[in-house]
């Protein structure tokens, strides 16, 4: 009974639970990466409990792998070394977390996951509970194997209409983002529902979880449905028989209505996610670089809409383009289809996987006065180097135009719509 | 007691702590590069028992919990803010640096007030213009952490169930 996130942390909790109600609730999974892990060792030890479970327990190494310097390099061999002490294996380097955990089968409907990091809401894609958390409860959890969470109300996001072509989920969940505004959802679930989202494939359903963040939500769910058992069985290591969970007479806090057909493509301006203006109005803004990649972006169909605008193209002179594949997976696929040599011939630098330049601190810095056009979930100031520079959010069919004209540029200009 | 330090609203984690500066985890080196993009002074002049007084959605971002641990290095007494973002909350509390919610001070203060705080009820006092201001109580499983002096303590001594017991 409830809303999609009620119905989770219920059966978890196998009794009614309601927004509001503080819950102590066993994890399936924990995961750290290489940002996060070191403070959440120093909290565990402090602890001084051994690991309840380390079959839940999973680490990453993707923000700044391999390690670009010397401090990065000692906090990972200390990471290294408490996972050979510890006997923890679930351990990978080949992508995104976000990426590989939905890869090899660890978000699954109904699971509830924590992640040292914010992103961790990607998994509500998949009907998942994921959140993200600061390294000490991560600690924590290592050693409770629980956590506690205030079970939040629900904002319902009802999507309807079909998008134009050259318009994706990222530009309706920019848009989103533009009208809630950064804290339009805090502390709150976000459930994404209606015609529209029941239409769209796995890749853009992710976007709309992922960037939940973004308004500050805790949670964002879809329902699964046939496409999400489709995609776990196909595209990643999950076999079923998997739990279908879906809201059960809701009660909503509010509910939003948006129709996304008359949408054009949407741009995040400096310095703010919520800074969200049509394309058209930033149009012709001189772009040093270009970023196609992350969590949010940077799976096949991005590299595959974005490959597909710049064939037979060149990047413009002064534009380095970086395209970064968010897992190795992702990687290998381009690579067999043809994408990576699209991107070579066209002048663009492929990054290492991982969370590359997103994050300022290795694969494409931006020095001072430089303003870049990127695929990433955010864009404060400094983010991606120096706090002079500045970011500017849309999608990866925007960037790719954005590249070859070395401006902002509609992407249906390149597009046959 | 101590001075007021301002900011804005939505204050990010990247303005808190660039990531650049996050690979440390030692805090006495975050506390250096506190805020050092958006107020270059404040790492060189604040003084213990300051006070940080920000707007809504404070420490909106990333989960990066070298933010407050940063800010609490810095020596500051509390944090009071309109709002919190959620994982900035949990984190604040859970590392044991006092936040207090109260929009009335937040509209009040100007920076360099001198402000009293008493944490245990809440209450601040402005010496500057002589207002007084009242801050919501914190939950009583938030208190219960808070009192440890965050969820490490804690834990030392109870098992994490007793936070709803």
């Amino acid at each position: 009974m409830g809303t999609l996130v009620e119905e989770i942390f219920s059966r978890k909790a196998g009794r009614l639970v309601q927004a509001g109600e503080i819950v102590v609730m066993d994890l399936d999974y924990m995961m750290s990466h290489d940002n996060t892990t070191p403070l959440a060792i120093k909290a565990f030890r402090e602890i001084g409990k051994p690991i309840m479970d380390k079959n839940k327990i999973v680490i990453h190494f993707d923000h700044a792998y391999p390690a670009p310097n010397l401090l990065a390099a000692e906090a990972q061999k200390r990471i290294v070394d408490f996972m050979k002490e510890q006997g923890i294996m679930q351990f990978y380097h080949q992508g995104i977390c976000h990426q590989v955990l939905i890869e090899e089968g660890y978000i699954q409907p109904g699971r509830v996951l924590i992640g040292g990091d914010s992103h961790s809401n990607t998994y509500g894609a998949f009907g998942a509970f994921g959140t993200g958390f600061g390294s000490t409860e991560i600690g924590v959890a290592w050693a409770t194997g629980k956590t506690w969470f205030r079970t939040p109300e629900t904002i319902l996001m009802h999507l309807e209409g079909q998008a134009k072509p050259g318009v994706f989920a990222k530009d309706v969940m920019l848009y989103i983002a533009g009208m809630l505004g950064m804290d339009g959802a805090t502390y709150k679930s976000v459930e994404f529902t209606g015609p529209y989202i029941k239409d769209l494939p796995m890749h853009e359903r992710i976007i709309f979880a992922n960037m939940s963040t973004e308004i500050g939500a805790k949670c964002g769910l879809i329902a699964p449905d046939e496409t999400t058992i489709r995609f776990l069985e196909t595209e990643t290591k999950a076999r079923g028989p998997f739990e279908m969970i879906e809201a059960v007479n809701p009660v909503y806090e509010r509910v939003i209505e948006i129709d996304v057909t008359d949408f054009g493509p949407q741009v995040a301006c400096h310095p703010d996610v919520d800074h969200v203006q049509a394309l058209e109005q930033v149009q012709g803004l001189p772009i040093d670089e270009v970023f196609i990649g992350t969590c949010t972006n940077g799976r096949y169909e991005d590299l595959e809409i974005a490959a597909q605008i710049l064939k037979g193209k060149r990047v413009s002179p002064f534009t380095r383009t970086i395209v970064t594949p968010a897992s190795v997976q992702i990687y290998d696929k381009a690579m067999r289809n043809g994408l990576i040599q699209i991107f070579h011939d066209a002048g663009c630098t492929i990054g290492v996987v991982g969370c590359g330049a997103c994050i300022g601190r290795h694969g494409g810095l931006l020095g001072p006065g430089e303003r870049a056009f990127t695929t990433m979930n955010r864009n404060f100031i400094g983010r991606m180097g120096s706090p002079e520079a500045e970011i500017y959010l849309g999608s990866p069919a925007a960037a790719a135009a954005t590249a070859i004209a070395g401006k902002i540029t509609d992407p249906r200009t390149y597009l046959e719509v | 007691m101590g001075k007021a330090w301002k900011f804005d609203d939505n204050l990010n984690t990247d303005e808190i702590i660039p990531a650049r500066y996050n690979i440390t985890i030692v805090t006495q080196e975050l506390a250096k590069n506190v805020f050092c993009e958006i107020k270059p002074d404040y790492a060189r002049t604040v003084k213990a028992g300051d006070v940080i007084v920000g707007g809504q959605n404070f420490g909106c971002g990333s989960s990066r919990e070298h933010a407050p641990i940063a800010i609490k290095g810095s020596g500051v007494m509390c944090i009071i803010a309109r709002s919190y973002a959620r994982i900035f909350f949990r984190n604040a509390i859970n590392i044991g640096l006092p936040i207090l919610e109260c929009p009335e001070a937040v509209a009040d203060i100007t920076e360099g007030d001198d402000i009293e705080v008493n944490l245990s009820t809440g209450e601040i006092f402005n010496r500057t213009n002589g207002h007084r201001y009242q801050a919501r109580p914190l939950p009583d499983f938030v208190l219960k952490i808070a009192e440890a002096g965050g969820i490490v303590n804690f834990l030392k001594k109870h098992d994490i169930q007793e936070l709803i017991s």
